[in-house]
C-alpha cells in the first residue's frame, strides 16, 4: 500500500511538470495554431541556466527568475526570427521550422553550457517529508504548487486581462482581431514569451528532482504532447489533467512493469488516444479549418 | 538578348516551361528510366575519380542516405507529411539483417523480412493517425522512433545493447565474383548501394507520374480538394507512409551489410532529423533534391571535423533557414535561378 502511495506521489510530481509543459504548448497552439516542437527546449533552458547560475554562487531566489527570463527571451527570439518570417507558410513548413529550432537550441545549449547532467539542491532542502508511509520531497510540493499557480494565472490572464483577451481574440480570428484594434503582433509575441516562461519555470522547478542535460528537451516535448493529446488539444484544463495522468501512468509503469520502458508509456498513450478518442478527454471534436 | 516580344517564353515561369517540354521528352525515354540513367552515370563518375577505399566508403554512405531520403521525398515532398521516426524503420531493416542470420536465416531473406516488418509496422501505425491533421504524424512517429530506439538499446540479449552488434553474412564482393569481376569489398558495396539508389529514384519518379502519385500531390496542395475529386485521402497517405518506410528499411539493411556493424544510434532521433534535413536542404520535391541533400550532409562531416561539435546547430539552422529563405530547397532554387538567367 505504501508502495502504491509512493508511486502516486512521484507520478503526481512528474505529472505536474508535464502539465506545465502542456500548458505552454496549449498557449502557443491556441494563439497561433502552431504546434511548437521546441517547447521542451524551454524546460532545458530554464534548468541549465539555473544550474549554471547556482553553480556560480548566485542565490536560488535570484537565479530562478533569471532563468525564467532567459527562457522568455529565447521564446520571443524564436517567434521573431523563425516563426514570424514564415507566418504564411504551409503547415508542413512550420512543423519543420519548430523542429529545426528545437535541434538548434539543443546544440546551442551544448555549446553554451556542456554535455553534463546537472542538478541543484531543492528550494526547501532535500530532507524528505513522511506522509502515511510515503516520502515526499519538499521540491515535489514546489513543482505541484508551481503548476497549479501557472494554471490559475493563465485562467486569470486569458479571461480577465486586456492583453490576455487580445491573445484569445487573435487566436479565434486574426483578421477580425486586427480590425477591432487589437495588436495581433504583440499578442503573438506575448504568447510565445509566456509559453517559454512557463516551460523555463517547469525546468527550474523540476531540475532538483529530475535532473537536466542539454538533450532531454525532445523527451520533455514528447511527454508534453502526450499530455496535451490525452487532455484534448487546445484545452488548458485538459493539459493539466493530461499531464497528471501521463505522470501517474509513467510512475506506475516504472513501479510495476519495467523502469526501462517507463518512457514508452507516453507513446503508448498517444497511440491509444489516436486510435480510440482523437479529440482527447476534454477536447471538442476535431474540425479542420478549410 | 532574345528580343523582347518575339516570344512569350520569357514571361513564363520555369515550371510552366518544364510542363510544356515534358511530354515531348517522355516519348523518347520514360522519366523513370531517364532518372535511372542519370544516377547510373553519377555512380560511375564517382568510381572514376575516387582515389581510395575511404572515398568508396563515403560514397556508399551517400548512396544509402540518398535511398533513405528518397523515401522522405515521397512522404514529405509528394504528400507534405513529416516523419520524425524514420530512423526507426531504417534500424528495423538494419537489425533484422544483423540478427536473423544468427538464427540460420540467410542474409537476403533476413533483409526481406526486415523490410516487410518495417512496412507492416508503418501500415499498422499509419492508418489511424493519417486520418488526422499533419501534426499528428510528426508527433506519433517521434514517439514510435523513440520506442524502437529504446527496444534496440535495452534488449541487449538480442541487439547487443548500446554497444551495437556485428553483422555477419553476405559480402557484395561475391556477387561480382559470380560474373567474373574482382572488386575490393568497399568498391563492391559502392556499386550495390549506387544501383539501389538509382532503382529507388526511378521508382519514386515513376510513382510521381502515376495516378496514385498524382493523387498524393493533390493531397499536398489540399486535403479537401483531393477528397472532393474522389481521392481516398487516408488510404493514399498511408500508402505513401508505407512506401517511405520501405525505402528507409532497405537503406538500413544495406548499411548494416556494407558497414558490418550497427549501433542503436542508426535508429536514434538525431538520425531521423538528419534524414528530414537532407530532404529539406536538397529539396523535398524531387529525387535529385534527395541526392544533393544526402551528398552535402554526408560529405560535410568528413571535410569539417568541427561539424561533430556543432552538428545539432548546423542541422537545426539548415532546417530553419531553408524553410524561411528557400522553402522548396536547394535544387529547385538553383533550377529557378538558372531558368531566370537563361530568359
Amino acid at each position: 500500500m505504501s508502495e502504491l502511495l509512493q508511486f502516486l506521489v512521484s507520478g503526481i510530481t512528474v505529472g505536474a511538470i508535464y502539465a506545465a509543459i502542456a500548458l505552454g504548448f496549449t498557449l502557443i497552439y491556441n494563439a497561433s495554431g502552431v504546434v511548437n516542437f521546441a517547447q521542451g527546449e524551454f524546460v532545458v533552458i530554464g534548468g541549465m541556466t539555473a544550474a549554471a547560475l547556482i553553480g556560480a554562487g548566485v542565490p536560488v531566489w535570484i537565479a530562478a527568475p533569471l532563468a525564467v527570463i532567459a527562457g522568455m527571451l529565447v521564446g520571443v527570439l524564436l517567434y521573431r526570427l523563425a516563426i514570424k518570417p514564415a507566418r504564411e507558410a504551409p503547415l508542413v513548413s512550420l512543423i519543420i521550422i519548430t523542429i529545426g529550432a528545437s535541434i538548434f537550441l539543443r546544440g546551442a545549449m551544448q555549446a553554451v553550457f556542456d554535455k553534463q547532467i546537472h542538478r541543484y539542491d531543492g528550494f526547501s532542502g532535500d530532507a524528505p517529508l513522511r506522509v502515511g508511509g510515503a516520502t515526499i520531497l519538499p521540491q515535489s510540493l514546489w513543482i505541484v504548487g508551481g503548476s497549479i499557480a501557472v494554471f490559475a494565472f493563465l485562467a486569470w490572464f486569458l479571461n480577465r486581462t486586456r492583453a490576455g483577451r487580445g491573445i484569445k481574440a487573435t487566436a479565434s480570428n486574426r483578421m477580425a482581431a486586427a480590425l477591432v484594434g487589437i495588436n495581433t503582433g504583440r499578442a503573438m509575441n506575448l504568447s510565445f514569451a509566456l509559453s517559454a516562461a512557463i516551460g523555463a519555470l517547469a525546468g527550474v522547478l523540476a531540475t532538483p528532482v529530475t535532473f537536466t542535460s542539454y538533450d532531454v528537451g525532445v523527451l520533455m516535448a514528447l511527454k508534453g504532447f502526450s499530455a496535451t493529446m490525452l487532455g484534448g488539444v487546445g484545452s488548458p484544463l485538459g493539459a493539466l489533467a493530461g499531464g497528471l495522468l501521463i505522470g501517474l501512468i509513467e510512475a506506475l509503469t516504472a513501479g510495476y512493469i519495467s523502469s526501462d520502458y517507463k518512457d514508452a508509456s507516453a507513446f503508448i498513450v498517444i497511440l491509444l488516444v489516436l486510435f480510440l478518442r482523437p479529440q482527447g478527454l476534454f477536447g471538442a471534436r476535431i474540425t479542420e479549418r478549410v | 538578348m532574345a528580343g523582347q516580344g518575339t516570344t512569350t517564353a520569357p514571361q513564363e515561369s520555369g515550371r510552366e516551361m518544364q510542363a510544356r517540354t515534358e511530354p515531348a521528352r517522355r516519348r523518347v525515354i520514360g522519366p523513370g528510366l531517364r532518372t535511372f540513367l542519370i544516377f547510373a552515370v553519377l555512380v560511375g563518375l564517382g568510381a572514376l575519380i575516387f582515389p581510395s577505399s575511404y572515398f568508396y566508403r563515403v560514397g556508399t554512405l551517400v548512396w544509402i542516405n540518398t535511398l533513405a531520403v528518397t523515401g522522405i521525398v515521397v512522404l514529405l515532398g509528394y504528400v507534405g507529411l513529416v516523419s520524425l521516426g524514420h530512423a526507426g524503420f531504417f534500424a528495423i531493416g538494419a537489425y533484422a539483417t544483423a540478427i536473423l542470420p544468427n538464427y540460420g536465416i540467410p542474409s537476403p531473406l533476413a533483409m526481406l523480412a526486415g523490410v516487410a516488418l518495417a512496412g507492416l509496422l508503418a501500415l499498422a501505425v499509419g492508418r489511424p493517425i493519417l486520418k488526422l491533421s499533419g501534426y499528428y504524424l510528426a508527433i506519433a512517429t517521434l514517439g514510435l522512433g523513440m520506442l524502437i530506439w529504446m527496444v534496440l538499446s535495452k534488449e541487449a540479449w538480442l541487439t547487443g545493447g548500446p554497444d551495437g552488434m556485428v553483422v555477419s553474412g553476405m559480402n557484395a564482393r561475391n556477387l561480382f565474383k559470380m560474373v567474373g569481376l574482382k572488386l575490393k569489398s568497399a568498391e563492391a558495396w559502392y556499386w550495390v548501394a549506387g544501383f539501389a539508389a538509382a532503382i529507388g529514384a526511378a521508382i519514386a519518379v515513376n510513382l510521381a507520374g502515376s495516378p496514385s502519385g498524382r493523387a498524393l500531390r493533390a493531397i499536398h496542395d489540399s486535403d479537401v480538394a483531393a477528397r472532393s475529386l474522389g481521392v481516398d485521402v487516408a488510404k493514399a497517405k498511408s500508402r505513401a507512409f508505407v512506401i517511405s518506410a520501405l525505402y528507409a528499411a532497405v537503406a538500413g539493411a544495406l548499411l548494416a551489410l556494407a558497414n558490418g556493424y550497427i549501433t542503436p544510434e542508426t535508429g536514434g532521433f538525431m538520425h531521423s532529423v538528419e534524414m528530414v534535413t537532407m530532404a529539406v536542404l536538397g529539396g523535398a520535391s524531387s529525387v535529385f533534391g534527395a541526392l544533393v541533400g544526402a551528398l552535402i550532409l554526408t560529405a560535410l562531416p568528413q571535410v569539417l571535423t568541427v561539424f561533430a561539435d556543432y552538428e545539432h546547430m548546423v542541422l537545426g539552422g539548415i532546417m530553419v533557414l531553408t524553410m524561411i529563405a528557400m522553402r522548396r530547397g536547394l535544387v529547385p532554387f538553383i533550377v529557378d535561378l538558372w531558368n531566370r538567367r537563361k530568359s
